[in-house]
């Protein structure tokens, strides 16, 4: 496994960055690494019998690519779709997705002292899929472990290695 | 900043690895008894690049195994070293061991020690032992290939089995290649001299249109390549006017060489040689790797997309005002189509690829089974999609094997039955129309019918004695089914022909069998020639457009209500012209909203799959298109139901029917039974 960015960010000190993105009130933070483009939600195909955070597929230049809203698979926000929706497009172990959340603020570079351990808490976000949690003056940022996450078994994107 | 060399590697084992191919058709193709200089050189080059390679990037073990493999080489081209079939055999099995070290070295391991060992004093012992008795080897001296020095520009062409009638048509024919210095026709044979500055393989190809190519013989060959010419890679098309200047200078030479009418036999014999390594020789390509090629496919797409979308916004212009940028857009979507042609053929390649692969595997095969086998291709040159050429080397791998194992008979068996000792295999592909057919045939004893009823009774399916062949034949694929009378360490490597089957239906294939018995076998594998491009049907359910493969529609049409009946309450039936098919009510399927849910007001296609019709109901029925097939998997996952996705002109996302998984009953897409894996899998 390669070092994930918090864990570098421990390790050398230096800092690293951050794409800040909000989900109702909450404010997310994923490795910026991972972020291939920011696009306006386009309409997709919906897919059969899929999870319905799995919004379906779209036509990103010749690439079909699955969409899952956030805000649904977490249950927070209004999950409506406006010109102003927002898709992160992630570029995850060669895989591509998209991910609508409600808005992106801003891209913060977070320092190894500004970055907690998660506490335990609740079942929507289990803390395996957290990196911590970044304080930045008086804001929090959860930072979601975002490859973790798309990768796993509940998001539903991926077959079972067979 | 040093340079870092592992980006070469690829590159390394890449070539390497094509050399090693080339060494073992080569290798194949050599007869031990009357090696071919060139071949012997051409083997040669390939151990010597490969071994300058592995010492450039320090992999010891490689550089070592090929320095002694060079080494035998290097006194078998000299001829100090007689060649027999146990050495080829040594030589292949070297080349064998090549490849393994290659591909630990891939996989950044060091190769095995101990089979190093083991090949290194097998090479070492041949050495010591053959190296030695050089002189007890003249014949191979003697025979050595002189290519015809006095020839240069001068052929003699013999055209065996030529009425009279005909051979002054082939004379002229021949005279577009030079001139004919001299012709005569006897015995039905036809000989011309020629000077010409042709290459012998080009005659033989224009020849071969109105002869059989064994009908022919050259005789002091003008491009004959000589040692110096092919060790360095110099292209055909050289300087003409260089060629010309050669031809002139050497022709009184030739004349008088070549004046006697009756060239020497031994000559004759020389001549033949250079024919065989010129087929190898370089071919012009370039080395693009499949990532930027499909790159290329997508973009071109993106612009038959971005082409058709314009053709829409201009639909209504008036032609008068706008004449011009009308035609226009005839010509962009010309270009357009023509430049996707394009860009689609360079995903093909020659069945060749496939086939090379299996000279050696009969070969091995055979000897093991202690039968005598010739392998004969047919249509090396048949191109299909890169993707299915990779797809199809497990399967065929798997009907030659069975047509080794249980087709082709022991020779006695064969002396028995009236056959000669040698039984035949025959691989061959073909276009037809849209589809490539590739068919395994071998003269062997033919399949069994009784036996496998018998088999068939065992195991537990439902067979008859009044069925006909044909249907016998298809027991053969279903799953555990094996008739061999004991196994052998040749079948039952996990692949039977359950998953031969099964893997050709997933390419969008299918396959038969003819079977005589005493006669033989022909299996015939009938695929389409790509999977990036599908004619397809939309059609629309409620509010979603989904594309069905044109190939599995039979016929779409509306129904009344009476030609509906329900079975067990839930699952519904068609009756169409006296048979009841099932109705897949593609709304249910998919649980798509809005959609029309009364039969009779939408439409039914009928459609066929793996042998089952049955009666699909959509909405409406939108157009006919060629679509570009899209993986969905490529960054989701398997769907259901869905076998891919594709782009539609407004550059929304529509999804491609899987037939042969909707034509599966609820039950088996549902529960998952074990014989339906791929449903199962699907669904979770």
């Amino acid at each position: 496994m390669e070092t994930s960015a918090i864990e570098k960010a421990h390790l050398d000190g230096e800092s690293h960055e951050f794409l800040v993105f909000r989900l109702g009130s909450e404010e997310y933070g994923i490795d910026i690494l991972s972020v291939q483009e920011i696009r306006g939600y386009e309409g997709v195909t919906r897919i059969a019998n899929a999870p319905s955070f799995i919004k379906g597929v779209t036509n990103l230049r010749g690439v079909i690519v699955p969409i899952v809203d956030l805000r649904l698979k977490f249950a927070l926000g209004n999950a409506d779709y406006t010109a102003q929706t927002v898709v992160i497009v992630l570029n995850i172990g060669h895989r591509v997705v998209g991910v609508v959340v409600d808005g992106v603020s801003d891209v913060l570079a977070l320092t190894g002292e500004q970055i907690k351990p998660a506490p335990e808490f609740g079942s929507t976000l289990s803390t395996h899929y957290l990196m911590g949690l970044g304080s930045l003056d008086d804001r929090m940022l959860i930072l979601v472990d975002i490859e973790k996450l798309m990768t796993s078994e509940e998001m539903a994107l991926i077959d079972k290695a067979a | 900043m040093s340079i870092d060399i592992t980006e070469f590697y690829q590159t390394f084992f890449e070539e390497a690895e094509e050399l090693l191919s080339d060494m073992e058709q080569q290798l194949l193709q050599l007869d031990p008894s009357d090696p071919d200089s060139e071949q012997l050189n051409a083997i040669f080059r390939a151990a010597h690049s490969i071994k300058g390679g592995a010492g450039t990037f320090g992999f010891t073990v490689l550089q070592e195994t090929t320095h002694l493999f060079e080494n035998l080489l290097d006194q078998a081209r000299h001829h100090e070293l007689a060649l027999d079939p146990t050495i080829i055999d040594i030589f292949l099995e070297t080349k064998d061991m090549l490849s393994d070290q290659l591909n630990a070295y891939r996989q950044q391991t060091e190769p095995d020690s101990a089979a190093y060992e083991r090949i290194c004093n097998t090479l070492k012992t041949l050495a010591e032992e053959k190296g030695r008795g050089s002189s007890a080897a003249p014949a191979a001296i003697e025979k050595a290939p002189v290519a015809a020095p006095a020839g240069d520009g001068t052929v003699v062409i013999k055209i065996a089995g030529v009425a009279a009638d005909s051979a002054a048509s082939l004379a002229e024919e021949l005279a577009l290649f030079g001139t004919v210095i001299e012709q005569q026709h006897g015995e039905d044979v036809l000989t011309v001299k020629l000077e010409t500055a042709t290459g012998e393989d080009d005659i033989r190809a224009v020849l071969c249109f109105v002869v059989d190519e064994d009908q022919i013989t050259f005789e002091g060959a003008a491009a004959a390549p000589s040692e110096s010419a092919a060790s360095v890679p110099v292209s055909d098309d050289v300087e003409p006017a260089l060629i010309e200047e050669a031809v002139a200078s050497s022709q009184p030479a030739a004349e008088t060489a070549a004046a006697p009418a009756e060239p020497a036999k031994a000559a004759a014999t020389a001549a033949k040689k250079p024919e065989r390594s010129a087929a190898s020789s370089e071919n012009a390509s370039l080395r693009v790797s499949i990532e930027k090629i499909d790159q290329i496919i997508n973009l071109v797409g993106e612009l038959v997309i971005t082409q058709s979308m314009l053709e829409q916004g201009t639909a209504d212009f008036d032609p008068v005002t706008h004449g011009n940028l009308l035609s226009g857009m005839t010509q962009l979507q010309r270009n357009a189509r023509d430049l996707q042609e394009a860009v689609m053929s360079i995903r093909m390649m020659p069945m060749d690829v496939v086939f090379n692969r299996f000279p050696r595997l009969v070969r091995d095969l055979a000897g093991k089974l202690g039968k005598q086998v010739e392998l004969e291709t047919v249509g090396k040159s048949t191109e299909l999609d890169k993707g299915l050429i990779e797809r199809i080397v497990d399967p065929l791998t798997h009907l030659v094997r069975n047509s080794l194992d249980h087709g082709i008979e022991t020779p006695d068996r064969r002396l028995a039955a009236g056959k000669p000792t040698a039984g035949r295999l025959t691989l061959s592909a073909s276009h037809q129309g849209g589809n490539i057919l590739i068919e395994i045939s071998d003269d062997g004893a033919g399949l069994n019918r009784e036996r496998i009823l018998k088999k068939a009774r065992e195991n537990g399916l439902p067979v008859s004695d009044a069925m006909s062949d044909d249907d016998v034949w298809q027991l053969i694929f279903a799953p555990g089914f094996s008739t061999a009378e004991q196994v052998t360490d040749l079948s039952g490597r996990g692949v039977g022909m359950d998953v031969v089957k099964r893997n050709i239906a997933q390419m969008g294939g299918h396959v038969d069998i003819l079977s005589r018995p005493g006669q033989g076998t022909t299996t015939r594998i009938v695929l389409p020639l790509t999977l990036a491009i599908l004619d397809g049907m939309s059609v629309r359910v409620g509010e979603e457009v989904y594309i069905l493969p044109l190939g599995a529609i039979k016929e779409s049409m509306q129904v009344r209500p009476e030609d509906i009946s329900t079975v067990t309450g839930n699952d519904r039936v068609l009756h169409v012209r006296g048979e009841y098919l099932p109705l897949v009510e593609l709304y249910r399927v998919f649980d798509i909203p809005d959609a029309q849910q009364d039969v009779t007001k939408g439409i039914v296609m009928i459609v066929q799959s793996e042998g089952r019709s049955f009666a699909l109901q959509v909405d409406q029925l939108i157009g006919q298109h060629q679509v570009v097939v899209k993986n969905l998997e490529t960054n989701y996952r398997r769907v259901a139901g869905i076998s891919a996705a594709t782009i539609l002109g407004d550059g929304s996302v529509a999804l491609i029917l899987d037939i042969p998984a909707l034509s599966r009953t609820p039950q088996d897409r549902e529960g998952g039974h074990a014989g339906q894996s791929r449903s199962a899998a699907a669904l979770h």
